[in-house]
């Protein structure tokens, strides 16, 4: 610190307080909601402090679900969602990785268009392009499976990048070193590299597992089969009933389930995260 | 493009490392985004049972659309209330956060999470906390005189929105102003001091200037984030209205193809979305390379 | 893959039996709350009633997602033997010919007794075709009714047992509640464009459409911004401002049913199948009436038109399944079955066998009221302008006319200038409509 001014530090700390109430805020009361029984929001207040319900609410939504609400077990969409998420997060990192090292360690005709080919993915977000690719997805019979759930969503440029500059950075004495002892391409990748880029991989892994759980319009429009929702589209099919009033507790317990599994991945692996993100988009 | 100076010589391995990625572009971006094109100039009926050439008709009907060129106009007061509120707040914690060594770490471990919050999720909260019936915000607004409504009143609507959007990005841009300012040097701030300037004209002559590169990179992220991954906050919380109010070019898109079933329409929004993204890339890029190769 | 096992844990104990041999039959359905519990019901009645077919009913959210789901899912190869489509999607699934399965058509084909003449007059007119034939299913349809909180009423010095009949007296009574301060306001409205223009319209004898409200062409025009609408609309709009009448929400008007059960608006138009709903959650009396009109309109109060939906068939499934779908509508539309869902549910019930059977049951004596949407419905001969209406798009039309119902009550039209934008942005649908269709 330049100086010593314990007034500024004291408002620092006050600005803190209030920027982490503030951010918390939805959350409390979400929770709270979601241990009251329904009926306690038809009187037109909002409980402040935390109901009774809690167990029963919760338990219900994980074990038996809402099927008027065309919601089934919490438990089920929550495996979904987790089955998609390390499905997009592995199912990246293993594409990018490779065409990372195949287009920093070969030169072949067509290198600059394969790149290219890549990065054009960085600019189409699936939602700008999503009537045809739910065509091409219903065509090859992909709808309500965990491949199309999962697989349109894998390639993915920023990670392409993400290692291609990583692999730059790594000393060209490596490769020498692995030529002299015979090694060939594959066994580099795998003895040298793959070792190398653990610490990439994990924190890459972070940000993708996040990317894929909080899937929202997608697995809206290709799954139409119960079994195979995810819980973040889940809530949405929960906050609209017809003819009727949301069940705010249902809603809100799926909202804080739906949250917690990426929220504690964010924060056990804070330093991984902070890394990932920053990182990946050096 | 860069290269190192050793490598492998092969023939096929290459190829077949990019396969799979390859591939999946191929199949899930180029096609449908040619078919995107394609569609761009039909005219369908919803079921697909009849399709006629209209040309450039669908494009024409767009920029002859008022409701399209207001879709442009809310994208933009979108994106730049989004970017302002939510990098304004992350600045102002992370400068915070700077001041505070010790308690640093726990801070920045209570305002990070929301990153990992799902958009639909904080759109149904925000939406829940907004509720005129039961939501507490609404009822506290009461209380000092402003009758919320953001069923009618479109400038609620994208207050909604907007405070929705924001409060889950500011973590992100947090952490980059916090890098930002990790990376400046302690000896350029204590040469200012010495001079006698102030903690807060320091910041405005010393910091602030060189946080400039972070800030116009967190621009250009705030901004594609808002065009296109806060679809989930508006259809969980305003679904675009009340009379459009909301409808945001991306959630358009959804709407005329996914909704009102007009597909030539809709894809001609997609292709226009596409070169907006690609500009947008392009300036993203740029700071890429620079970041790369310096 | 997963189907069998999806339909939830009851009904996967229920048919870990035999389910291998079973005919599966997909039905989206967009009923949530009470009536999905209900229609759940009714389905497993169906599935246990024989073990050739299994019909699994599948919620697929709100009217328009569901049929916007089926359309994409039928572009896609994966549609759903059965579907529920609102009225209004009427005139868009009639138009897609080769895409759908003509009721009349498939209970012939499969050798099912079937007759169009068993169902209320009010509910066959809207959906069959110009030669008299049924093309979709009747299921659930309804017609717009006004319940009133009897408690409130009381309170405000007004009488319980009387619902106002003229919207002046809608007015006055609302003035009353809200100066006694029995409530904070004094009506709400699902469905504004439903209800407080279609119903309104036909309920006052005057057309929304040109060639007999869409009945007698593809490309009619819309004329909704006659006198008495714009005359209703500006009403509307001045007594939002006066906080008589609060607005629930476009569509459905989500917010529209909890003002009422929270007690805070005195009285609440809607679907006669909100029934269930305020049975559900109120804990005041419920009174029930007839929507409201202006005396001083020659010719009404003419009879409401009806809403809810009914099921479409849908191309490109086997002909066991077409067989299993045939046998299931017998069910569906059986007197028990119907009179059944009717009492529950407040929808009308569709054929004649289903309101006698309700009658003979004594249902109208012990739940006064239940009979308001009937007689409402059956008040008079239908005329042109209330017996239905069919356009292309007009479910599109009707997020319009949420639109600018909105610009009205947020001040930033007229209620001229917000139905003459209605009518122009609404015939450019049903000319687009008339274009890819034609």
């Amino acid at each position: 610190m330049v100086e010593n001014r314990p007034l500024l530090t004291l408002l620092a700390h006050l600005a803190l307080i209030a920027g982490v109430a503030v951010v918390a805020f939805p959350v409390y009361l979400a929770f709270v909601a979601s241990t009251h029984p329904s009926s306690a929001f038809l009187s037109g207040t909002l409980p402040l402090v935390p109901g009774d319900h809690m167990g029963e609410t919760y338990s219900r939504m994980l074990f038996s679900g809402v099927s008027t609400s065309g919601a089934p077990p919490l438990w089920l969409m929550m495996t979904n969602s987790l089955i998609m998420a390390l499905s997009i997060a592995i199912g990246k990192i293993a594409i990018s990785i490779l065409s990372a090292f195949a287009i920093v360690y070969f030169r072949f005709p067509c290198r600059a268009l394969a790149f290219w080919m890549i990065f054009v993915t960085l600019m189409l977000p699936v939602e700008v392009r999503i009537v045809p690719t739910f065509e091409v997805v219903a065509n090859l019979g992909m709808l309500d499976t965990y491949a199309g759930l999962s697989i349109p969503l894998i390639a993915s440029a920023t990670a392409t990048f993400l290692f291609r500059q990583f692999f730059l950075t790594v000393p060209d004495e490596l490769v020498e070193a692995a030529r002299i002892d015979g090694a060939g391409p594959m066994r580099f990748f795998r003895d040298m590299l793959l070792p190398l880029s653990r610490t990439n991989m994990a924190a890459l892994f972070v940000i993708l597992f996040i990317y894929g759980w909080n899937q929202y319009l997608w697995p809206l429009l290709v799954t139409t089969d119960e079994s195979q929702y995810t819980i973040v589209m889940g809530i949405k099919r929960l906050a609209n009933v017809a003819d009727a009033d949301p069940q705010w507790n249902n809603v809100m317990a799926t909202v804080i389930l739906a949250m917690v599994p990426p929220v504690l991945v964010v924060i056990g692996m804070q330093k991984l995260f902070v890394k990932g993100l920053v990182e990946q988009e050096k | 493009m860069q290269t190192k100076r050793t490598i492998f010589h092969n023939r096929w391995l290459p190829y077949l490392l990019l396969a799979p990625q390859l591939a999946i572009t191929v199949i899930f971006f180029l096609w449908p985004a040619a078919q995107a094109v394609r569609q761009s100039f039909l005219r369908e009926d919803a079921f697909g049972l009849k399709t006629e050439f209209v040309g450039l008709g669908n494009y024409l009907r767009l920029f002859s659309d008022p409701s399209y060129l207001n879709a442009f106009q809310v994208t933009a007061v979108f994106a730049v209330s989004v970017a302002a509120l939510s990098m304004g707040l992350a600045l102002l914690l992370a400068v915070a956060v700077d001041r505070v060594l010790r308690a640093n770490q726990s801070y920045t471990t209570l305002l990070v999470w929301p990153y990992a919050v799902a958009p639909a999720v904080a759109g149904v909260l925000w939406w829940f906390l907004f509720n005129p019936t039961i939501g507490i915000l609404p009822y506290a607004l009461e209380q000092l005189g402003y009758d919320w409504n953001h069923n009618l009143d479109g400038t609620d609507a994208m207050i909604l929105v907007v405070i929705a959007a924001s409060w889950k990005q500011i973590s992100y841009n947090f952490l980059f102003f916090v890098a930002g300012l990790q990376a400046i040097p302690q000896s350029l701030r204590e040469a200012a001091a010495i001079d006698g300037a102030g903690p807060v004209e320091r910041f405005f002559t010393v910091v602030f200037p060189l946080l400039s590169p972070t800030t116009f990179f967190l621009l250009v992220i705030n901004v594609t984030y808002t065009m296109f991954e806060t679809f989930a906050v508006i259809d969980a919380a305003t679904e675009g209205g009340p009379s459009q109010a909301t409808n945001i070019l991306v959630y358009k898109v959804y709407r005329d193809g996914f909704v009102s079933l007009n597909l030539g329409s809709s894809a001609a929004q997609s292709v226009i979305l596409m070169f907006i993204v690609i500009a947008l890339t392009f300036v993203q890029f740029r700071w890429i390379e620079r970041r790369v190769q310096y | 893959m997963y189907r069998t096992f999806l339909a939830g844990a009851s009904l996967a104990a229920l048919c870990a039996g035999g389910a291998a041999a079973q005919t599966e039959i997909t039905w989206w359905h967009a009923m949530g709350g009470e009536l999905g519990t209900k229609l759940e019901e009714i389905v497993q009645g169906y599935n246990d009633s024989q073990d050739q077919f299994e019909v699994s009913p599948v919620y697929k959210g709100t009217y328009t997602e569901t049929m916007t789901a089926a359309i994409s899912a039928f572009r896609a190869g994966e549609q759903p033997d059965i579907v529920q489509v609102f009225e209004v999607g009427t005139g868009t699934m009639m138009a897609a010919q080769g895409a759908i399965y003509p009721v009349y058509e498939l209970m012939e084909d499969t050798g099912q007794s079937f007759d169009p003449e068993a169902y209320l007059p009010a509910v066959v007119g809207y959906y069959t075709d110009t030669d008299g034939n049924m093309l979709s299913m009747p299921f659930n349809s309804s017609t717009p009714i006004l319940y009133y909180n009897k408690a409130v009423f009381e309170e405000a010095g007004l009488d319980p047992e009387q619902p106002p009949e003229t919207w002046s007296e809608v007015e006055e009574a609302s003035r009353r509640i809200m100066e006694s301060g029995a409530a904070e306001c004094g009506f709400t409205s699902g469905w504004i464009s439903w209800i407080q223009l279609e119903n309104f319209s036909a309920w006052h004898d005057l057309p929304i459409g040109t060639q007999q409200n869409g009945f007698g062409g593809i490309d009619p025009d819309l004329t909704m911004n006659g006198e008495t609408q714009v005359r209703h609309w500006n009403n509307l709009a001045e007594w939002q401002e006066a906080g008589l009448f609060r607005y629930g929400g476009p569509g459905g008007g989500d917010d529209a049913p909890p003002a009422f059960y929270a007690g805070e608006c005195a009285m609440y138009m809607n679907s006669s199948a909100s029934r269930a709903g305020v049975m559900a959650n109120t804990d005041f009396e419920v009174g029930f009436g007839m929507l409201p009109h202006y005396d001083d309109v020659e010719g009404a109060p003419q009879n409401s038109i009806i809403g809810g939906a009914t099921l479409w068939v849908l191309r490109g499934q086997s002909d066991e399944e077409y067989t299993g779908v045939a046998d299931f509508f017998d069910y569906l539309s059986s007197a028990e079955v119907q009179a059944d869902w009717h009492q529950f549910s407040g929808y009308l019930p569709i054929t004649e066998a289903a309101y006698e059977l309700s009658r003979d049951q004594g249902y109208y004596d012990e739940n006064p009221g239940a009979d308001t949407a009937i007689e409402q419905i059956t008040l008079n001969a239908p005329t042109e302008n209330s017996k239905g209406l069919r356009f292309g798009n007009y479910v599109q039309i009707r997020n319009v006319i949420d639109e600018e119902f909105q610009n009205l009550l947020s001040g930033d039209k007229t209620a001229q200038e917000a139905l003459d934008s209605l009518v122009e942005r609404g015939n450019q649908l049903i000319d687009d409509f008339a274009q890819a269709n034609g």
